[in-house]
């Protein structure tokens, strides 16, 4: 029979990107491993106030979820922006890849990505504030993110934030 | 978000890895790129692409003859939407080396071979069409394609076999004659003649009971929902009519016709399409989905009539697209917006026409749901100055048609329509809608609106939901999602279980034990028993009650603590549970707490299967108890239904495979014994081994027997259910003299079709069993007729079997 053809063959929305935990307990190859039979999507650029329920309703479009672990600040406990979500089968991720990676939910277009699997710790932000890294330094304003990045914030003066 | 291909570092799912260094591979892919690509955007016009390409492939035969075969075979297989360009490009081989044109035939006829032996019989359809075309471009005989065509028709003669698969041969033949008629005819308009007459003849016997179980709607204005066949055979007609002129389809090989004519032909083998097997699987039968016509678009070029060949060429052409592109979706939207000639015709429409088509497709959509809302999405943003409006347009046709669109379509367009709001901040026209508040909530209107409002609540919040409706339309608004706790406050201190209660969430605040609770628990009267009865381990509902209750309402929070309160006190609720009233009781509550919520209701429901605090027969009673009586027209009933079939789907069938690869793991171990030789100890050890496999695996065809055993008694027990509701209703009616056809009977019965639809595979394992029991002739027909159409879809008895046995009777 004829052979599948590799340029026919294009399935590039769930391709691993370049990103590599850098808190993964193991070597490269491992993680690759691990990334390439994953269930288990990151999802990031959420808003603080989205609740495990919206992102329940949407991801299950691409199948089954396992289980959502909402992404938290260690240092208040509250979500900060992203969060983890497992199915039950491979089928079900690579779906959220191809089909709801980059849509809206909750009005802002949010990113998925694979993850090597959910470990106790890696829900809270990795930023020094302790929420994630992206809002330490971000120069915009999100008021869906808290606002000003915390570098910015700290720069800004104490009349704008206290004025109404 | 589009992600670049990393084809270096990751093949991923390739079979092997590429090596960068080895030249012949190199230019094996790069021969793959080129005659993938060709036809593309390109500065040079298609002709000259093709020239050029025809030259290159020419000069790379001596040295790479077989690979360039396997290529353009699975282009003729793969890619059928741009048949003629390849047809062209064989046809310029041919011209140029009679015997690669040979070759390529020869390959051709072993890969349909194969094709049908694998049951691939879309991609066989785009063989059979290359093959017509290449007559078009001299590779083959115009006769011996005409031949090729008779003996496929001949199988429409044969007796006892299932309607699907001659329909599937005189498919083929019509799908072809719009690219070949023409030439066919000049050439034999006798044998033509004669083969159409005798598909005429086979058209007007087939059985089509089964065609109204797969329309979207029940209305034939203003467009009929034709079953495939005879929609395509009146497109043929009116092709022929017509003299078999065709204007639509791109035929590069024009261009090139005093090449062409040159060449030699090469006539087709004798080809007996292989004999019907048992395990067959002919493609079902479908109906063509038509919601467009001429008057639609406003502007710009006219929309082909429902039977002309362009609207039949048209629509194979997208659907192909998307079968080939739908895993990327910028690509599948780029693809479908640059279909050639599109220029002259209303291609926004006809693309919207197809996705809806395939979305609404009965029993089930080709690709998943998701992927058509993250299309059109695509296309908005690709064309946002016309598509997005002729998607409201659509949008609102639909919304017109509700009254007979079908219940599972409606599922669908509800699905679809909340989750693209979600992506375009929920806006719309709603007071465009403001006819469906004065009619009846239980009709299909507002039933609609509300159905879309709770799931864009879902994708966001009540006061969101609150916000974007016009006040008019607070009726239809959801309720917000909070917590019904029985034993709130002190105006609940009358009820039994209230003391209770709040020990109870004392010791759970407190963590106590699951033993310390159970015996907390056991001091709970049971209103169903004596005082001096036993201990109380008989089913008592007000315990499940209070500790339930108490236990969601601490765990309300969200659904990770919910689901944490689950496991941590699985112990206790498996004690509750354990008769079957138990477990009815257990979703009694749950619901009774959680009205509000249903997103809350099938997610606590999905976990406690999973870790079997109740069963799937249990959810299945529950839903069709008289305390779900008023919302038994709720999406999310069906919702749970559906996804607990699936559940009991998923657990057979992951017992039949641990018992398939225990069965191989014996087999491989006897092969090792036998070959092994005559050693003594190896002889024991593997023995041994064998022996634990064979316990293993009895132990595994027991589990299988089993959970078949629960999965027969589920769909009996929804049947029944069913059964029983619909004949209520019926005699109700009857015995009122009122018209049987309520809103209500239209969503049962179309529920009960869609159980039938939906699981066809797995509820032919228990035909038997149903027929016996449920669908016995006694049953009222209107029931009785679900169950029979069913059957004839799956597998319409061919006529003429019917009228030999009845000879032979």
């Amino acid at each position: 029979m004829s052979a599948k053809l590799n340029a026919l063959n294009s399935d590039s929305y769930i391709d691993v990107s370049q990103y590599r935990d850098q808190h993964f307990k193991g070597n490269r190859y491992e993680q690759e491993k691990l990334l390439k039979q994953s269930h288990t999507l990151y999802v990031g650029n959420l808003s603080f106030y989205t609740t495990e329920e919206q992102v329940h309703e949407l991801f299950s479009k691409s199948g089954d979820v396992k289980r959502i672990i909402i992404g938290l600040d260690k240092v208040k406990k509250t979500a900060c922006g992203f969060c983890f979500v497992e199915y039950y089968t491979r089928t079900g991720a690579e779906n959220a890849m191809r089909f709801i990676n980059g849509t809206r939910l909750d009005d802002r277009i949010i990113r998925t990505d694979w993850d090597a699997g959910f470990k106790e710790g890696r829900q809270y932000g990795r930023g020094k504030s302790g929420g994630q890294v992206r809002d330490e330094y971000r120069q915009d304003y999100d008021p869906a993110r808290g606002g000003y990045g915390k570098l910015a914030q700290q720069h800004r003066p104490t009349e704008a934030r206290n004025s109404f | 978000m589009s992600r670049r291909r990393h084809s270096d570092e990751n093949d991923g799912g390739q079979a092997h890895k590429r090596r960068r260094t080895s030249e012949p591979i190199e230019i094996e892919d790069r021969l793959e790129s080129l005659i993938c690509r060709v036809g593309e955007k390109s500065t040079s016009s298609l002709e000259s692409n093709l020239e050029g390409l025809a030259g290159v492939l020419e000069a790379d035969l001596p040295n790479y003859k077989n690979k360039i075969l396997r290529i353009l075979c699975s282009v003729a297989r793969l890619l059928p939407e741009k048949l003629s360009v390849y047809t062209t490009l064989v046809g310029l081989l041919n011209a140029r080396n009679y015997n690669f044109g040979g070759e390529f035939v020869e390959a051709m006829i072993r890969q349909l071979k194969e094709t049908l032996k694998n049951n691939l019989y879309n991609e066989a359809v785009h063989l059979v069409r290359f093959l017509s075309d290449l007559v078009n471009c001299h590779v083959i005989a115009a006769p011996s394609m005409v031949a090729m065509f008779e003996n496929f028709i001949s199988v429409t003669q044969e007796e006892d076999v299932p309607q699907v698969r001659s329909d599937w041969f005189v498919y083929v033949v019509l799908a072809c004659l719009p690219w070949v008629g023409k030439e066919l005819y000049e050439k034999k308009d006798v044998e033509m003649d004669r083969l159409l007459s005798q598909i005429e003849g086979y058209l007007k016997g087939r059985v089509k009971t089964h065609v109204p179980m797969l329309q979207v709607w029940t209305a034939e204005k203003p467009h009929p929902q034709e079953e495939y066949l005879d929609c395509l055979w009146a497109q043929i007609q009116k092709l022929k009519k017509d003299r078999w002129q065709e204007r639509h389809i791109l035929r590069p090989y024009i261009a090139f016709d005093s090449v062409l004519c040159e060449a030699l032909q090469h006539n087709l083998p004798p080809f007996t399409p292989p004999g019907h097997m048992p395990d067959a699987q002919y493609p079902m039968p479908r109906v063509v989905f038509r919601m467009f016509d001429y008057t639609d678009a406003p502007e710009g070029p006219v929309m082909p009539g429902s039977h002309s060949v362009e609207r039949f060429v048209i629509e194979e052409n997208l659907h192909c697209i998307i079968r080939t592109h739908w895993k990327e979706r910028k690509t599948c939207a780029a693809q479908l917006l640059s279909y050639p000639g599109k220029n002259k015709i209303p291609l926004n429409y006809h693309i919207v026409e197809v996705i809806f088509g395939e979305l609404f497709q009965l029993p089930c959509p080709p690709h998943i749901d998701v992927m058509y809302t993250t299309l059109l999405i695509e296309l908005c943003k690709l064309q946002p100055g016309s598509l997005p409006q002729v998607l409201a347009q659509a949008t609102e046709m639909l919304y017109m048609r509700l009254d007979t669109m079908n219940t599972t379509c409606i599922d669908r367009l509800i699905n679809w329509f909340s989750h693209h709001l979600s992506n375009f901040q929920f806006r719309w026209s709603w007071d465009d809608w403001s006819d469906c508040l004065a009619v009846d909530i239980d009709k299909p209107k507002p039933k609609f609106v509300k159905e879309v409002l709770e799931k864009c609540m879902r994708l966001s919040y009540h006061q969101r939901i609150v916000d974007i409706v016009p006040p008019t339309f607070s009726a239809l608004i959801p309720a917000e999602p909070i917590f019904v706790y029985k034993y709130e406050d002190e105006s609940s201190s009358s009820l039994p279980g209230h003391s209770m209660s709040i020990t109870v969430g004392n010791a759970i605040k407190n963590r106590a034990s699951n033993e310390e609770i159970l015996t907390i628990l056991k001091e709970v009267p049971n209103p169903n028993q004596e005082d001096d009865d036993d201990e109380g381990e008989s089913f008592n509902p007000l315990k499940i009650d209070v500790f339930l209750q108490t236990l969601l309402h601490l765990a309300a929070k969200s659904f990770s603590h919910s689901f944490s309160a689950l496991g941590k006190f699985h112990e206790i609720l498996k004690n509750l549970t354990e008769s079957d009233e138990g477990k009815l009781h257990i979703l009694k509550v749950v619901y009774e707490a959680w009205r509000n919520h249903p997103q809350m209701i099938s997610v606590l429901v999905d976990k406690m299967i999973r870790t079997q605090i109740v069963d799937c027969a249990a959810v299945a009673n529950w839903l069709f108890s008289q305390d779900m009586a008023h919302e038994f027209t709720r999406l999310f009933v069906w919702e749970i239904l559906h996804s607990t079939i699936r559940k009991m789907d998923k657990h057979v069938q992951k017992i039949q495979q641990e018992l398939e690869e225990a069965k191989d793991k014996l087999e491989k171990q006897q092969h090792k014994r036998r070959d092994s030789g005559d050693d003594e100890d190896m002889d024991k050890a593997s023995e041994d081994e064998e022996g634990q496999l064979e316990e293993q695996i009895e132990r595994l065809q027991e589990k299988v027997e089993s959970a078949q055993s629960e999965q027969k008694n589920l769909f009996l027990v929804i049947f029944q259910r069913f059964i029983m509701l619909l004949t209520e209703h019926l005699v109700r009616c009857e015995t009122g003299s009122v018209d049987i056809s309520t809103p209500w009977y239209k969503n049962c019965i179309e529920r009960l079709q869609q159980i039938f639809l939906m699981h066809h595979v797995t509820i032919q394992q228990y035909m038997g069993t149903l027929e016996n029991l449920l669908f016995t002739a006694e049953l009222d027909p209107h029931i009785l007729a679900v169950y029979q159409h069913s059957r004839t879809r799956r597998n319409p008895d061919n006529p003429r079997t019917a009228r030999f046995k009845k000879l032979a009777s």
